[in-house]
């Protein structure tokens, strides 16, 4: 491995100034007759600093995932430009982008049985140098090893190391594919809903990892979630989307209040203070108090 | 070449040059020895010593020695070794192509034969003997194109139809290559309807699959093409890892999906088209043996892919050697064989097994 790729591993961030920027990012899908459809992004500018957590929420088809299919640059911003360090994402290759961004899918599909060990280390793919007499066998150097083994005790992964990932469950999966992620030594974290359908140990486990990777190695996230109380608590700054346009981008305190909730999810929540760290919390109404809304439907 | 010295990596937990080594050597081996074994059995039998100068005679080439052959010796020089190598090639070039279409398409039970996509290059092949095509162009075998571009429309058709509604259920892409199959068939019936009887009698015979003793420099040829393409997809290997993850993850790992995708159906369709020209259609080795091979050495494609073209060629050197003894004098086609083994244990993966898959 050459020194300055070792050195940005160690190091974390070395980028000046904002780590993603996003100017007037504008995207559809296409439709095979050729029909105008809805725009799923609509003109989106929001800036990412280095070493900042930031939890994208808003309701179901609100462009969440699709947001971060075009910042891993899956799929292409029809309009506007997408800059990670700089640089635009256009202009540089699929490798260049995998080691600067790692994504952690919502839905792990895996036809074939990979090990754990196997799985993370598929991570360090990026950063292989390419020797056609070697047919990628025996490819992994020592220091793939070693960021792998780090990833995995980062993540608390290393006694499933020779498990199959299938046989995992749901927090001992999500963890293995952060370590997949984290051998990408990568500057941006991706996460797509990374704690759907997981326990309340396991969510405060994964959000932990999140946490302490942004203080330690400086790491740049970008979640989405549907929880809007995990959002509040861990993120530094909440993007809240609708019909694929900023609704509003800022702090917790700035983002999540009734009138705002109630223009994007179309219902009345209870918001009161988190005990502890004070940042807004939103309850359920309880039964009886919807009973206007029930008397309207 | 470094080998593991994490404190994490336990045995077999990833693949290492060692472990590399140990199978592919092992299978070589293996390989060997049952060639021949192979080479023994026939509608006459010959001990391993006649085998064994035969070969010898072979290796030196020497005219004088071709004279004082005896008649186990020119079954075995002209007709038997050249077949059973023959055979091994194509069940290894098959065993691979299975391989690359299930990590292609993600599906565990693609196979060329199953899909369709064999019946594509048959078609391609069938057309150019209708219109008279001749097998050979400037010495080189042209009936290979023909199936090439067969398979490869197929191909590209199975992969639409699998990629259009983003995950396309295993059932489902199953039942479209069954249904492409049926199409593609009816064509190469009619084809053989217009033809005339005897030339159609020859056509149906190689249809159902079968091997048959090419001359030395026909083997050649198709051995050192079925050799370049395992190399060239062997160069992909590590891609094939991760396409397995699906086209997403593939790429947010790196891998710049839509050239490799290209290049891999190029690489399918080429070894299809060059197997179905020499044997026709010889079904369930490519869906088989990498299934098989899978539960025992895992899914890392820089072992998966070498080792199941291994077992693939002993498969199909095996089920040619029953095929061509079982009913001696007579032979009957090896796809009987194949698709007689292959098939029941198709149907237990589909039935018995699915809840293994997703």
């Amino acid at each position: 491995m050459n020194t300055d790729r070792m050195e940005t591993m160690q190091f974390g961030l070395s980028v000046d100034g904002p780590a993603i920027e996003v100017e007037s990012v504008s995207f559809r899908y296409p439709t095979p007759e050729g029909k105008e459809r809805m725009w799923t992004l609509n003109h989106l500018s929001f800036h990412v600093d280095a070493g900042e957590i930031l939890g994208v929420v808003g309701p179901n088809g609100s462009g969440k995932s699709s947001l971060l299919k075009v910042l891993s640059g899956y799929l292409p911003a029809g309009e506007g430009d997408v800059r990670l360090g700089g640089l635009s994402l256009g202009k540089r290759s699929q490798a260049d982008i995998a080691r600067l961004v790692a994504v952690v899918p919502q839905e792990y599909a895996q036809v074939f049985p990979f090990t754990v060990a196997e799985t993370v280390l598929m991570g360090r793919f990026p950063h292989r140098t390419a020797r056609w007499w070697s047919m990628g066998i025996g490819d992994e150097t020592t220091s793939d090893l070693a960021c792998a083994h780090h990833a995995m005790v980062e993540t608390d992964v290393l006694s499933l190391t020779d498990r199959l990932v299938s046989d995992l469950s749901g927090g001992e999966r999500q963890r293995v594919m952060i370590a997949r992620a984290l051998a990408q030594a990568p500057k941006i974290l991706l996460l797509d809903e990374p704690t759907a359908f997981l326990d309340l140990q396991h969510q405060i486990e994964i959000c932990s990892i999140l946490r302490r990777l942004k203080e330690e190695r400086g790491l740049t996230v970008v979640l989405v979630s549907h929880d809007l109380n995990l959002a509040s608590q861990y993120c530094d700054r909440i993007l809240m989307l609708k019909a694929g346009a900023l609704f509003r981008l800022g702090t917790p305190h700035e983002v999540i209040g009734v009138d705002a909730l109630r223009a994007v999810y179309g219902c009345d929540v209870l918001i009161d203070r988190h005990p502890e760290s004070g940042v807004p919390r939103v309850t359920m109404p309880s039964y009886a108090s919807t009973k206007h809304i029930r008397d309207h439907m | 070449m470094t080998d593991l010295a994490s404190p994490w990596a336990s045995a077999g937990a990833v693949l290492t040059v060692h472990r590399w080594v140990a199978v592919i050597g092992g299978l070589l081996l293996a390989s060997v020895a049952i060639l021949v074994v192979c080479l023994q059995f026939g509608a006459t039998s010959v001990d391993v010593k006649t085998v064994a100068t035969a070969i010898m005679h072979m290796l030196r080439a020497d005219q004088e020695g071709a004279a004082t052959l005896g008649t186990s010796e020119i079954i075995m020089v002209q007709i038997r070794f050249p077949r059973v190598l023959m055979g091994f090639f194509v069940g290894a070039g098959l065993a691979a192509v299975g391989v690359t279409l299930q990590a292609l398409l993600r599906n565990p039970l693609a196979d060329p034969y199953v899909l369709g996509v064999s019946s594509g290059s048959a078609l391609g092949v069938a057309l150019a003997i209708l219109f008279g095509i001749g097998s050979t162009f400037m010495f080189l075998p042209i009936l290979p194109f023909f199936g090439f571009a067969g398979g490869l429309l197929a191909l590209l058709l199975i992969y639409r139809l699998a990629q259009s509604k983003g995950r396309l259920p295993i059932h489902s892409l199953l039942l479209a290559g069954v249904i492409l199959n049926a199409i593609l068939t009816a064509f190469i019936m009619f084809i053989t309807s217009i033809m005339e009887p005897n030339r159609s009698a020859g056509l149906m015979a190689w249809l159902m699959g079968s091997l048959t003793a090419p001359n030395y420099p026909a083997l050649g040829i198709f051995l050192l093409y079925v050799l370049c393409v395992l190399v060239m997809l062997m160069h992909k290997a590590q891609s094939l890892n991760m396409l397995t993850l699906g086209e997403e993850t593939a790429r947010s790992l790196g891998v710049e999906t839509e050239g490799i995708k290209k290049w891999l159906f190029v690489l399918t369709a080429l070894l299809t088209g060059a197997i179905v020209s020499v044997s026709g259609m010889i079904g369930f080795v490519g869906m088989v043996v990498p299934h098989a091979v899978r539960l025992v050495i895992g899914s890392d494609h820089r072992l998966l892919l070498p080792a199941s073209a291994l077992v693939g060629g002993m498969f199909l050197a095996v089920a040619d050697t029953i095929a061509r003894t079982i009913m001696a004098p007579a032979e009957i086609p090896v796809g009987i064989v194949t698709a007689l083994t292959g098939g029941p244990f198709f149907l237990y993966l589909l039935l018995w097994r699915k809840d293994r898959m997703v």
